[in-house]
């Protein structure tokens, strides 16, 4: 079983390139997966579900005696995917970081975590803003980190600081960088950009996820694109992300950069077609 | 140097700096250095007057004897108040850990609400955590108060521990929504556990909410001529009685007690009285401060811990409302006591004297029993604060060269005028200024070191170490302290009492108070179990084993 967390920063498209990857993962790869949604807005397997999840894990925390059973808060969606949502408090109040830790641990609980997983994939919300959005890093539930960036310099940014997480616990828990995704944002020379800011790293660009129309059109219907258009060039190339992720074998410590050093690879790539 | 005490011999077995030395030694370089600012072997030939570092972080990793924000602010000034509905807003040991441990007595009339008694905490659970508190804190007080409806409590308190500052938890908006939906004064303290560096930070943020919220709200007057309140008094033991029997006998009126056996319905017409007796400087000198500067209320610096300490104090209470009639009536007062514990003093002072004590509590408690101690002629050979500032230990003239810190600045300061229509000067300003001048604890508290003996030791933040170095080398017959560190100095051999609780006993305080003081300390001296007893690891081997292989 591979456990796998997706990091990026906020609105980068983390949510949907990570159904769209484990829709390929699954129905293109025949992969058994389970997708836990870490954000408390609850709406990272929206897509996969067709609409917007059912029960969270700390829902059922909230009313004392209930006995809890799985298939309450795992449902099974397109491509046989077993969605879970942590879920949270609404925004301002209590504390969402030890929710995910409270709500991985119930799943442990649960019996969740079944052998007959190949992946389990971990939608992670915004930055690592605090230890328990740091939770599927620490003690060595996700093994692999994909970061979602684009070449905008927050993005990258982000990105960067997503990997000192990475480092910190890199030497405790045995979690590693499987490389940057970009979803394009159609920025000058962004490719280049993203390579030699992976190459820097120590890791690499995994894949490039150009930019299409149609995965707003099939985010309006709540489908994924390999369900909405799978004969569109963009359903392949959610295929070809879940080939990349699947045959990955790269994985490593990375090494985050200082601040002046990122924002002089943004003047070297980001404004050579000046 | 009045009121030290004069020596014909030397305390110690040796001089303190010698101690200090010794004891620092163990130390490496950076926890040397540090340490020893919070030591001075004290030496008043000197031209400058000593130093000591205090109220700063203690180093981690040492075994300190300090409480944390919530403890100052919910247990020592909150706590006491018997007709405050106090919530503690968090996980159930914050709450069960502060319920009764002080012996701050409380006592009510009948059909008057005593809640000293009782906890009461809102228990967060894990759920309360991730989804936030602020609904059960809102259950939480209106369960208390249809709990307690007849009568009803004068005011709801919420103190924060930890998590609810983790979490962001708006407890004063939740007060302010209690408020209105029950008709009950509803106040939030924000002392989260981990502000400050000690309890002191809860000192000051109880003391700011009970300026802004329940000081000054009714306008009701004395009844008699001479009035006052009393502050810093935490009827440990029953200590805040003996101080208003001997106030009441000399015809004095004691509007209210901050916060010792107190009520919100005294406190809020604090400010009607003309003088403010200050008896922990350290926990309440910040109301004695804005209430001078909100309703022009002068104060004095007491201590009712000691009998030639007493006198002094209510001497200085007379001389400050400067009536014949009562100057005589306190006169009395002191004779009549002073002959009815003669006999006992002179026993106890027989029995007592020539032993050393070491004392360490609070933020003023290890000054005021140096100042009893004397009485028996008993000296003080070490003495320290656990969370006392400066001031405490070198007198209030320092305060404007006190560094004020990351962590002190982290604590709200008021800083307060006149209250329109209550500000009222009880004396013109020329008669203010010649009591200034004439009573030397006018506004003014001279601090610890200057009673202190030559080459005796003062410290802050004393941890286990060094307690246990210290006893050995300096040698006191008898050591103060707390349920935190005393029982390992006592079941050493080494006599000890608890000054924060006074153990089972007291009162302490007044004439009477001193002599139950002096028998305790008899009995203790003189019944030295623990220096009897010989350990089995001191006369059998503690390992047994065999040779492997056989």
């Amino acid at each position: 079983m591979r456990q796998v967390a997706i990091y990026g920063k906020g609105g980068i498209g983390k949510s949907t390139t990570t159904q769209n990857l484990t829709a390929g993962l699954a129905t293109h790869l025949n992969k058994q997966i389970m997708l836990i949604g870490c954000d408390p807005k609850a709406d990272s397997t929206r897509m996969l579900l067709g609409g917007l999840a059912q029960q969270t894990v700390l829902d059922t925390l909230r009313e004392e005696g209930d006995d809890i059973e799985l298939d309450e808060i795992m449902k099974g969606g397109f491509g046989g995917i077993r969605c879970v949502e942590s879920g949270g408090p609404e925004p301002g109040v209590g504390c969402a970081g030890r929710g995910i830790i409270t709500s991985i641990n119930m799943l442990e609980q649960m019996g969740a975590y079944t052998e007959d997983l190949d992946f389990v994939f971990y939608d992670v919300l915004g930055d690592v803003v605090c230890g328990g959005f740091a939770m599927p890093i620490r003690e060595g539930k996700a093994q692999e980190i994909y970061v979602v960036a684009s070449g905008e310099l927050m993005a990258m940014y982000a990105a960067n600081n997503i990997c000192k997480g990475v480092q910190k616990y890199a030497n405790s828990g045995g979690v590693r960088l499987g490389g940057i995704i970009c979803n394009s944002r159609k920025v000058d020379g962004e490719r280049e950009l993203l390579e030699a800011f992976a190459t820097k790293l120590g890791s690499q660009l995994i894949y490039f996820v150009p930019r299409d129309n149609i995965v707003q059109h099939a985010e309006i219907n709540k489908k994924t694109v390999i369900e909405y258009a799978p004969e569109s060039d963009q359903a392949n190339e959610y295929r070809g992300l879940a080939e990349s992720v699947n045959n990955n074998e790269m994985f490593v410590i990375p090494k985050p950069m200082k601040q002046e050093e990122l924002e002089d690879l943004m003047m070297e790539y980001g404004f050579l077609g000046l | 140097m009045p009121g030290v005490l004069e020596l014909e011999k030397p305390l110690t077995p040796q001089p303190a700096d010698t101690a200090i030395e010794k004891v620092l030694d163990s130390y490496e370089a950076k926890v040397f250095k540090n340490r020893k600012k919070h030591m001075v072997s004290v030496d008043h030939t000197l031209d400058t007057p000593q130093e000591i570092a205090a109220n700063v972080r203690t180093i981690p990793g040492m075994l300190t004897h300090r409480g944390c924000c919530y403890a100052g602010c919910k247990g020592v000034v909150l706590g006491p108040i018997k007709d405050a509905l106090t919530i503690v807003h968090g996980p159930i040991g914050c709450s069960f850990y502060t319920w009764g441990t002080r012996r701050h007595k409380g006592r009510s009339d009948a059909g008057e609400l005593n809640l000293v008694p009782y906890c009461f905490s809102t228990d967060m659970r894990e759920t309360d955590i991730v989804f936030g508190g602020e609904k059960k804190l809102f259950k939480a007080i209106e369960e208390g108060l249809e709990l307690f409806g007849d009568p009803k409590p004068s005011a709801v308190f919420i103190c924060s521990t930890c998590p609810v500052g983790l979490i962001g938890d708006d407890i004063n908006a939740v007060a302010a929504r209690a408020e209105e939906a029950f008709g009950v004064k509803t106040v939030a303290f924000s002392c989260e556990g981990y502000k400050g560096v000690s309890q002191s930070a809860g000192h000051h943020i109880a003391n700011n909410q009970l300026i802004r919220r329940v000081i000054g709200e009714v306008d009701e007057p004395p009844k008699t001529k001479f009035s006052l309140n009393i502050l810093g008094e935490y009827n440990i033991g029953g200590d805040s009685w003996e101080t208003e029997r001997l106030l009441k006998r000399c015809g004095i009126e004691v509007v209210s007690v901050m916060t010792g056996d107190g009520s919100i319905t005294e406190i809020e017409r604090a400010h009607m009285a003309d003088l403010n007796i200050v008896q922990c400087h350290r926990s309440i000198n910040y109301i004695a401060e804005m209430m001078h500067d909100q309703y022009a209320t002068p104060w004095l610096k007491v201590n009712f811990v000691g009998i030639q300490a007493t006198i002094k104090s209510l001497r200085q209470i007379a001389e400050y409302y400067g009536d014949a009639e009562l100057t005589q009536r306190v006169e009395e007062v002191i004779a009549d006591e002073l002959a009815d514990i003669q006999e006992d003093l002179d026993y106890l002072k027989e029995r007592l004297s020539g032993k050393t004590a070491a004392l360490y509590v609070g933020g003023s408690r290890s000054h005021h029993y140096q100042q009893l101690l004397r009485d028996f002629g008993v000296g003080t050979v070490i003495a320290g604060y656990e969370f006392a500032h400066r001031d405490d230990y070198e007198g209030r003239e320092v305060i404007p060269d006190i560094k004020i810190d990351a962590d002190s600045k982290n604590i709200e300061s008021l800083e307060l005028g006149p209250v329109e229509g209550k500000y009222r000067l009880r004396f013109p300003e020329a008669k203010l200024d010649e009591l200034k001048s004439n009573i030397d604890s006018f506004e003014y508290y001279e601090g610890m070191i200057k009673e202190m003996p030559n080459a005796t030791l003062m410290i802050d933040d004393l941890n286990h170490f060094e307690t246990e170095e210290f006893i050995r080398l300096l040698k006191p017959d008898v050591f103060f302290s707390g349920i935190k560190d005393r029982y390992v100095l006592q079941k050493s051999g080494v006599a000890s009492r608890q000054l924060h609780s006074y153990d089972y006993q007291g009162p302490y305080a007044g004439f009477k108070g001193a002599i139950n003081f002096g028998n305790d300390l008899l009995m203790c001296l003189y019944t030295p179990i623990w220096e009897m007893i010989t350990p089995p690891w001191r006369s059998e081997p503690v390992l047994t084993g065999t040779i492997g292989g056989e």
